[in-house]
């Protein structure tokens, strides 16, 4: 992993804070043309900032992230809508546009940005809506759809414009055994398909070490652990075991910072 | 006591945080260049939920207004034998105030906090963000259209809350209470002058267009992103707008008759 | 075929506001003269107007035929000067009519009528209606009339 132009997100060095409240604190991470780039750590490590970081929607207070050679937050406001195209980003609620029906949702980003006819965005939204398994949806409402469904449509919607990269957050959390084996099956064949790049944001060990070619460990505002799958299942850190066979105590203390607890009783 | 200046001191910049944060929102807004063929079919939507279906609240409300000033009008005139100047009463006390300002308020809360909802549960649901991970910017593709619409459609809903007030007014005055109908109109058209009184009302009710869909837009776009942060930015706009409208109505009366 | 739903009602709905924009302005607030150059201006001096205020009628028999449009005291005479703005439709008013200051009923507001002269020449643009009456003042009536009174009833005993 050291080809430099093969990397299609580089990210040095990266502080962030919010408020008081150090988020991280010297990231680094690469992500390499065409594979599943897995970012794990237990809740409320920044997982989902780091996307947001990577979308622009958040600047970093120290370091840089590079998108496909650009530095993704010395762009002016144009040129950033013009790099976004190449970015999905598929939310943990899917955020559907709830006014609009599903055809209407995956239309949205070619009616934006393409001056297509009505008849190829017709036949490029069936498109898309066929890779997810979904054509014979398209006439329905969001609010008709099951969570995993929306979030495939979500996941059609976001391949729209055939971008490079694409980032999921939390994609496997609240789905039944059967539609989170179709988004995991989904995330993996379209990566290899379109050519894309995919980061996945997830804190579903096993799911995650079924697909992804290389997975980041944060935690405590720092990377804690990288590797394939299998170098991550074997590491010898007792905070990468504690999280990746699920201890219920370790370095990670079962119990909040809390006073003496016989003391407290007795108070 | 230091305690409660403390926090008083503390709100008074928070105000003046939002008031900042709110102009800004408004000028990034408003600055956003429109671009007329995409723009206006989106624009023709927005006018449809913010406009066609008030219309239905104002005209029922308008009628009603209408109808209970000639009534209560008609007692008080007919005391000194002058309840043929009804529809001056009528016509004066809608076109100038309640017109502007009854439909101003009927419009913030019909058309102002469902704009609130609408775009705090954009926010809550992460339809905004995603929509700006697509690459289009949410201040010009769901913003700004409905503001335009805002201001388009108060001072036309007050015109047709006006005339339907009037023709309430006619109703009852005329047909139920039996004014000759000549004198209702004839002594409304010698009192009441288009420019200083039809058109200052739609000049208030352009302003008040204007403040309502600001704060409306403006608190669902700032809502905290939950179901309770979003109730309580509809029940702000809701109270503010009202507050604005009644406290402008004051101001904007006292520039017209001072002649400003 | 929503979409075509949506921009049909928006139609109705402009429609309905331009509507009502017309209703206000011809049959509430009584427009007649959009552009403001079909009326002609003439002016009296009257040695006192009562209550009279501009955009008051100008009525002759009755019928309205303009409205008052400025008052002013001429610093010389002392005298109230009144400009009217008298309709088009209206140009044969003889140049000897006369104007007085008349109240609406007994409590209304004052307007002032115009009585017709006999002369061939009729007014125009910047003409000036020589033989004016003034307002009668409530207070003075009732001031004469006490004073005719007393008077009586001075003689009598």
């Amino acid at each position: 992993m050291d080809n430099s132009h093969d990397h299609l997100v580089k990210i040095r060095n990266v502080h962030f804070k919010r408020g008081e409240r150090q988020i991280f604190s010297g990231i680094d991470m690469t992500i390499p043309k065409g594979k599943v780039v897995a970012i794990m750590g237990p809740s409320g490590c920044g997982k989902t900032t780091m996307l947001r970081l990577i979308g622009a929607k958040l600047k970093p207070s120290q370091g840089s992230i590079e998108v496909d050679g650009q530095n993704i937050h010395r762009l002016s406001r144009k040129q950033l809508y013009t790099a976004r195209r190449k970015i999905g980003l598929l939310f943990q609620s899917g955020a559907l546009f709830t006014g609009m029906s599903v055809f209407e949702n995956v239309a949205f980003p070619l009616r934006e940005h393409t001056n297509l006819s009505e008849l190829l965005i017709r036949d490029l939204v069936l498109m898309k809506l066929q890779a997810v398994g979904l054509r014979g949806a398209a006439g329905l409402m969001p609010s008709e759809l099951s969570g995993g469904m929306a979030r495939r449509v979500a996941l059609a919607r976001a391949i729209a414009l055939d971008p490079q990269l694409i980032m999921y957050d939390e994609p496997f959390t609240g789905l039944d055994p059967i539609a989170m084996g179709v988004i995991v099956n989904l995330i993996r064949r379209l990566n290899d398909a379109l050519g894309l790049t995919s980061i996945v944001v997830s804190h579903d060990v096993s799911e995650v070490m079924g697909i992804a070619d290389y997975i980041y460990v944060l935690a405590d505002g720092k990377v804690i652990g990288e590797g394939t799958p299998e170098s991550i299942k074997h590491t010898q850190s007792p905070r990468l075991e504690q999280f990746i066979q699920g201890l219920p105590d370790g370095v990670v203390p079962f119990h909040y910072p809390a006073k003496d607890y016989a003391e407290e009783l007795l108070a | 006591m230091i305690a409660r200046m403390q926090a008083l001191g503390e709100q008074g910049l928070n105000f003046c945080g939002t008031f900042g944060r709110a102009g800004l929102f408004l000028l990034a807004t408003l600055l956003r260049r429109p671009r007329l063929i995409r723009t206006f079919p989106l624009l023709v939507n927005e006018l449809y939920s913010v406009g066609v279906l008030s219309l239905i609240i104002i005209i029922v409300s308008g009628l009603f207004i209408g109808m209970v000033l000639g009534l209560q009008g008609y007692n008080i005139l007919v005391d000194f034998a002058a309840s043929e100047k009804l529809g001056t009463l009528v016509a004066l006390s809608i076109v100038r105030e309640l017109g502007p300002v009854v439909a101003a308020l009927l419009f913030a809360g019909r058309a102002g906090s469902a704009l609130t909802a609408e775009i705090g549960l954009m926010k809550a649901t992460e339809q905004l963000d995603s929509m700006e991970m697509i690459g289009v910017d949410p201040l010009w593709r769901i913003i700004s259209p409905r503001l335009w619409a805002g201001f388009i459609a108060l001072p036309l809903l007050t015109l047709i809350f006006s005339a339907v007030a009037i023709l309430g007014g006619y109703l009852v005055g005329v047909q139920w209470l039996g004014i000759d109908g000549g004198s209702f109109w004839s002594n409304m058209q010698a009192t009441v002058h288009f420019r200083e009184d039809v058109v200052n009302g739609i000049i208030k009710s352009l302003v008040f267009g204007f403040v309502v869909v600001w704060i409306a837009v403006f608190q669902g776009f700032d809502a905290v992103p939950t179901s309770a942060g979003i109730s309580r930015a509809t029940t702000k706009t809701v109270v503010y707008s009202s507050l604005a409208i009644l406290g402008l109505d004051f101001v904007l009366t006292a520039m017209m008759m001072g002649g400003w | 075929m929503r979409t075509r739903t949506i921009e049909i009602s928006v139609g109705f709905f402009m429609m309905l506001g331009v509507l009502a924009l017309v209703f206000l302005a011809f049959k509430v607030s009584g427009l007649t003269n959009l552009v403001g150059n079909h009326v002609y201006y003439v002016t009296a001096d009257f040695n006192n107007i009562g209550g009279l205020k501009v955009r008051a009628p100008v009525r002759m028999a009755g019928v309205r035929i303009g409205q008052v449009t400025q008052i002013d005291l001429d610093h010389k005479t002392y005298q109230a000067k009144v400009t009217m703005a008298i309709n088009n439709a209206d140009s044969n008013i003889p140049d000897d009519s006369s104007a007085s200051i008349l109240t609406e009923g007994i409590l209304g507001a004052n307007y002032v009528g115009v009585a017709p002269g006999y002369a061939d020449k009729f007014l125009h643009n910047g003409s000036k209606i020589d033989n004016t009456h003034p307002a009668l003042v409530l207070e003075n009536l009732i001031g004469q009339l006490l004073f005719s009174v007393n008077k009586g009833s001075e003689k009598k005993s």
